[in-house]
């Protein structure tokens, strides 16, 4: 017995390492984060730093604004989300209500869930030979780069991310539920509309939530389809930069001021991430409740 | 306090680990350097050579020749290295540095217009392409300058790079120098505000979206350009010649005026058959190699290898990786800053030529 209770210890001593290094870690990123950008943020205000849409690198002419930027973060990120709905709900409802529990759902979300592994440069990659001329071709963005090319790739990278959690509160449904709207005379299309969805929809919310944070944070596959050019975008096929494709753009070579900036948009994604997950969150919360 | 005491106990085992594997190349002297990625790919194909052959280990990280300065400033190298030379204010921060040219490269203007070979083009008109007042190729601009060239009526798409780069800064050097608009609305820097055109991430992803796109026009690093065989562009140089940008005139370049310690930039240079956007990379030390408790091996070791570069054996291995070798007199002048070496005030031996510590104070 004596023993067992050494190895409690131990164990949870080595949890509760574990856990402290990783808050930690986190702390020094927003240390580093916040130390790194201070230069921008007293230089510039940090109001007037995220209102503005200047970005010149110009020695003398200095002036960097993240406006640009968080736009187009959004932008490719909603659209993302927009464009992968109607993909990745059917799948949800295919292999969360329809075949739950069948062979064909069980081969499928391991098909889709196959997406997440295929690593971003090689969706980049198939963006920008195989999209792009598509794009070209329709008329659609700067010779087919843009954020909407941008946003269609995201759109497939983040399906498995949507549909595998939905799947989940899909079919997390309670049976009686169901059954006794079956009772009455539901067709399977009326219990979808009216049961299914109104006591899992929170949680498909949620997990799109989370789907559109991965969106945020994209980079490789982002730098090489949206034309990386430093403006406020005017429409959904013009030429922008994300935060996240700016700073993997600008960063080698960055000094000064500049590299401060570039900091000061890490930080700001960081934020913009953070309080996108905290929303998610408690959207489930507030679901499991 | 047992969790501090694990932690300790895990720290020193990873550092006897660390210390172990040290110990084992103890005979062998390593070298340490840091630097632009310009010249990484000769870099290491000539580190691997005098590795080979001098049991010496140099180990050389491509981190942007910012960081290269940033490296040597710190002291945390045997040698920095760089596509920019120090300013006189980053010198005066530092103890004295010398700068020695290890080879040559250049910036070309590359195309995608399959039916037009021979493009000829001139400072003005690539400002023109690039702030947008030349938008066709068959502008009468382009046209008077290539006689007897039919040119498209097609859209020029000018190209620049995405990211902060030392070919973008010759580039940009060459173009303030010949365009005085140029050098006021865009100017000279690594990276810079453009007003028309599209980005790309760095020397393939430009040279790869000029050769995917119709009527394409950027600038590449003749590394590059060269070793993907893109067409590129006659440019009009200082004396008014046309020249194909190839080995035989960027080294020409080299031969115009030049101060002994080889800072400045050869772009625009006047020299005969000189290839207008060329320019040199560096490799930086310190003049006195004392610092940070260098051992004389180290510093003999740091001078004997930069020796090397400079001879017959590494600069014929340039061309193989599409770099440029030095001009004579380049490689002259480079030698005779490295013999100004010292170590705790001595003179260090460079070569042959063996200068004994008498031959000093």
């Amino acid at each position: 017995m004596r023993i067992l209770s050494i190895k409690d210890i131990l164990f949870k001593r080595l949890l509760f390492v574990a856990a402290l290094l990783i808050l930690l870690i986190c702390a020094g990123i927003v240390y580093t984060l916040v130390s790194g950008s201070y230069g921008t943020f007293v230089r510039f205000g940090f109001f007037h730093f995220i209102t503005s849409t200047a970005w010149n690198p110009t020695i003398g002419h200095e002036n960097y604004g993240a406006l640009s930027f968080i736009v187009g973060t959004l932008l490719t990120a909603f659209v993302a989300l927009l464009l992968c709905l109607p993909f990745s709900l059917p799948v949800a409802l295919f292999t969360g209500e329809y075949f739950r529990g069948k062979k064909i759902a069980s081969i499928i979300s391991s098909v889709i869930n196959l997406l997440a592994g295929i690593p971003s440069i090689v969706y980049g990659l198939w963006g920008f030979y195989t999209l792009r001329p598509i794009m070209n071709h329709l008329g659609w963005g700067q010779q087919g780069f843009g954020l909407l090319t941008s946003a269609i790739v995201l759109a497939i990278m983040i399906i498995p991310y949507a549909s595998s959690l939905s799947s989940e509160f899909i079919s997390m449904v309670p049976k009686d539920l169901k059954e006794s709207a079956y009772s009455l005379g539901a067709t399977r299309l009326e219990v979808i509309k009216n049961v299914t969805f109104p006591v899992a929809g929170m949680g498909i919310f949620a997990s799109y939530v989370l789907a559109l944070g991965r969106a945020l944070g994209e980079t490789m596959a982002v730098t090489m389809l949206i034309g990386n050019t430093n403006n406020l975008p005017t429409s959904i096929t013009a030429t922008g930069n994300t935060m996240a494709s700016i700073i993997a753009n600008q960063f080698g070579e960055a000094d000064g001021l500049k590299l401060s900036s570039l900091i000061a948009l890490g930080l700001l994604l960081f934020l913009i991430t953070a309080i996108i997950n905290f929303i998610g969150k408690m959207i489930m919360k507030k679901f499991a409740a | 306090m047992k969790i501090v005491n694990s932690l300790l106990l895990a720290t020193v085992a990873i550092a006897m680990v660390a210390c172990g594997s040290g110990k084992k190349q103890q005979s062998t002297l390593s070298l340490a350097g840091a630097g632009g990625t310009f010249p990484l790919p000769y870099y290491t194909l000539a580190f691997k050579t005098y590795q080979d052959s001098n049991n010496v280990n140099v180990t050389y990280g491509g981190i942007g020749s910012g960081g290269g300065i940033r490296s040597l400033k710190d002291q945390v190298v045997d040698f920095g290295a760089s596509d920019a030379f120090l300013s006189d204010k980053e010198m005066a921060t530092m103890s004295p540095v010398i700068h020695i040219p290890t080879c040559m490269g250049a910036v070309v203007l590359a195309y995608n217009l399959p039916q037009v070979k021979n493009l000829k083009l001139t400072g003005d008109i690539i400002a023109d392409i690039y702030l947008g007042k030349i938008t066709k190729w068959n502008d009468p601009k382009i046209k008077a300058i290539n006689a007897g060239t039919v040119f498209p009526n097609k859209k020029i798409i000018p190209v620049y790079r995405s990211d902060g780069s030392g070919t973008t800064y010759i580039f940009s050097d060459f173009m303030s120098k010949v365009s005085p608009e140029w050098k006021n609305s865009i100017g000279t820097g690594k990276s810079l505000k453009w007003s028309v055109g599209m980005a790309s991430k760095g020397n393939p992803g430009v040279a790869g979206t000029i050769m995917q796109t119709d009527g394409a026009f950027g600038y590449v690093g003749s590394e590059y350009a060269f070793a993907q065989k893109i067409a590129y562009a006659q440019i009009k140089n200082a004396l008014g010649e046309f020249v194909v940008p190839n080995t035989e005139s960027i080294s020409k370049a080299a031969l115009g005026d030049m101060p002994a310690d080889t800072r400045c930039m050869i772009t625009n240079s006047s020299a005969p058959g000189a290839y207008p956007i060329s320019c040199f990379t560096w490799i930086l030390i310190y003049k006195e190699q004392y610092y940070k408790n260098r051992t004389m091996q180290q510093a003999q070791g740091t001078v004997n290898l930069i020796h090397w570069m400079l001879g017959p054996e590494a600069q014929g291995m340039t061309e193989k990786v599409n770099y440029v070798p030095l001009p004579a007199k380049v490689i002259a002048n480079a030698e005779a800053q490295l013999a100004e070496v010292t170590y705790k005030g001595r003179l260090l031996t460079v070569g042959s030529k063996a200068k004994s510590a008498a031959l000093t104070k």
